[in-house]
């Protein structure tokens, strides 16, 4: 484990008992002491912190704003241009077949645009980017602040203690807050389907800034498992498992994030790769698409698992791609592509478990209510 | 009690053999999710893969560590997997097994030989 990278936070996480695993590259915590369940149950009713330091941070810097986001929409398929200032957005690098490189939230910070990629996609990421956007965007890869994340309910107010700020923050907003841990850049967003913020800090103040919020007995640390159960019950998808090169963003159900003016009729239609299939699937429909599942039963179907349309079916119509035990929800839960024409909620497919064939039913998406602060 | 280094653990009464699964391994699985039971009466050989159990991070197989036939299983956990964190070398046993050959009984640990098995 010698080759692998680790967080301004490493050292804690050994402290606090954590499971230590690879993850992206890095030697990662996927559980704590207290186990998945505990901590994903406690994320949902009062506060969890997570290091997402693996998470790539990129300034892109221009002239302004403007000039940056101009260039950023000719990779993807988002509104860059008019995001308000102090604003965060989702979107997705996509490739020329229509396919998906990577997701990303970005955000408008006045004079630049600041994002945060896949960090098993960052490499790769910051290839692209340096490739396909003019020289008149800088690209700055940071590399010297730590990325935390605190969700669930009493997120916000474990937070107040150290930036009161943060309780004016709508859901998405980003803003730069001075603190004792030095300048903390906070967005209230996450991958919980919970309220919650997303800081990045110092690398030198992220070990004090963790142990603060720690301190507070509404906060306990969660890990990567947990996480994972988190986001898989919000919908959310997981990029090289639910969403790659090989589907595209309709496909996977992210047209929302496809803002008018990109779309077919809009003022800035097109323009980024993979357009033609993309805005085409959005007119006429995708052949496949991205659905919740529920299993019947408490067997949990897990990624890789084929889907049939009957239980005597020879031929599997689609597959599950994260799938697993959802804590809130006390059952398995899955997501997976199934054809268009089968994707109504409420129909009954089979999903393949050791050989047997095992109900499963199209539930929407998320399984348990998202809780944002809008 | 005698081990195996599949991290079950046997209890021999009379002639039948409970099974169950090591507080370590019940640890090294995380939150148990999901138990599947063989049918009572099966009769299973040894190493075949008999019982799945699922906890939140992963699924992983029993096996049959003797041959002989199952005589009873333990519903409780099916219904409530949970009790194999809770009490794995317990009330969370998971079969009963009458062997065919009670000398394979002769190959397995004993305690002190588990806990230098695990470190």
């Amino acid at each position: 484990m010698t080759d692998l990278k680790s967080t301004p936070l490493n050292a804690l996480h050994h402290e606090l008992g954590a499971k230590m695993v690879p993850f992206a590259g890095y030697e990662m915590p996927v559980q704590y002491p207290a186990g998945v369940m505990k901590e994903h149950l406690h994320t949902r009713d009062a506060a969890g912190l997570f290091d997402v330091s693996h998470m790539g941070q990129v300034i892109l810097r221009g002239p302004d704003y403007a000039t940056v986001a101009r260039a950023f929409e000719a990779l993807v398929p988002v509104n860059a241009m008019d995001l308000e200032q102090g604003r965060q957005r989702y979107g997705m690098l996509t490739d020329a077949s229509g396919g998906i490189l990577d997701d990303l939230m970005f955000a408008n910070r006045g004079d630049h645009m600041f994002a945060v990629i896949n960090a098993a996609c960052a490499e790769a990421d910051i290839a692209h980017m340096r490739a396909y956007l003019p020289d008149t965007v800088d690209i700055e890869v940071i590399t010297d602040r730590a990325l935390i994340a605190i969700q669930g309910p009493q997120a916000e107010g474990a937070l107040a203690v150290i930036a009161p700020q943060v309780t004016g923050m709508r859901f998405m907003d980003v803003a730069v807050i001075g603190s004792d841990y030095g300048a903390l850049w906070v967005s209230r967003s996450g991958y919980t389907g919970e309220d919650g913020f997303e800081i990045s800090v110092e690398a030198g103040q992220a070990v004090a800034f963790a142990q603060a919020l720690l301190a507070d007995d509404r906060v306990a640390p969660i890990g990567l498992g947990a996480r994972d159960s988190l986001r898989l019950e919000a919908g959310l998808c997981l990029y090289g498992h639910d969403i790659d090169t090989g589907t595209s963003p309709v496909e996977a159900g992210l047209s929302w994030a496809i803002q008018k003016v990109r779309r077919a009729d809009g003022a800035r239609a097109g323009g980024f790769p993979g357009a033609d299939r993309i805005l085409n699937e959005m007119q006429s429909g995708p052949e496949r698409v991205r659905v919740g599942l529920r299993p019947e039963g408490r067997a949990p179907m897990r990624e890789g698992v084929q889907i049939y349309a009957a239980e005597d079916a020879t031929q599997p119509i689609g597959v599950i791609t994260s799938g697993g035990f959802g804590p809130s929800v006390g059952g398995p839960v899955a997501m997976g592509y199934v054809p268009a024409a089968m994707s109504a909620v409420g129909t009954q497919l089979f999903g393949d478990l050791r050989g047997k064939r095992l109900p499963l039913t199209i539930t929407a998406l998320p399984f348990v209510a998202a809780r944002f602060k809008r | 009690m005698k081990y195996t280094e599949e991290h079950e653990w046997l209890l021999e009464d009379g002639d039948i053999v409970t099974v169950g699964i090591t507080a370590h391994a019940a640890e090294q699985l995380g939150d148990v999710v999901f138990v599947e039971l063989p049918e009572t009466g099966t009769e299973v050989a040894k190493d075949e893969e008999i019982v799945v159990i699922e906890s939140v991070k992963a699924a992983s197989d029993i096996l049959a560590p003797i041959d002989g036939e199952i005589v009873e299983v333990n519903d409780a956990i099916a219904d409530n997997p949970a009790m194999v964190n809770d009490d794995p070398e317990g009330e969370a046993w998971f079969f009963k097994i009458k062997p065919s050959d009670t000398s394979q009984m002769d190959e397995f640990m004993d305690e002190a030989g588990y806990k230098a098995f695990i470190g």
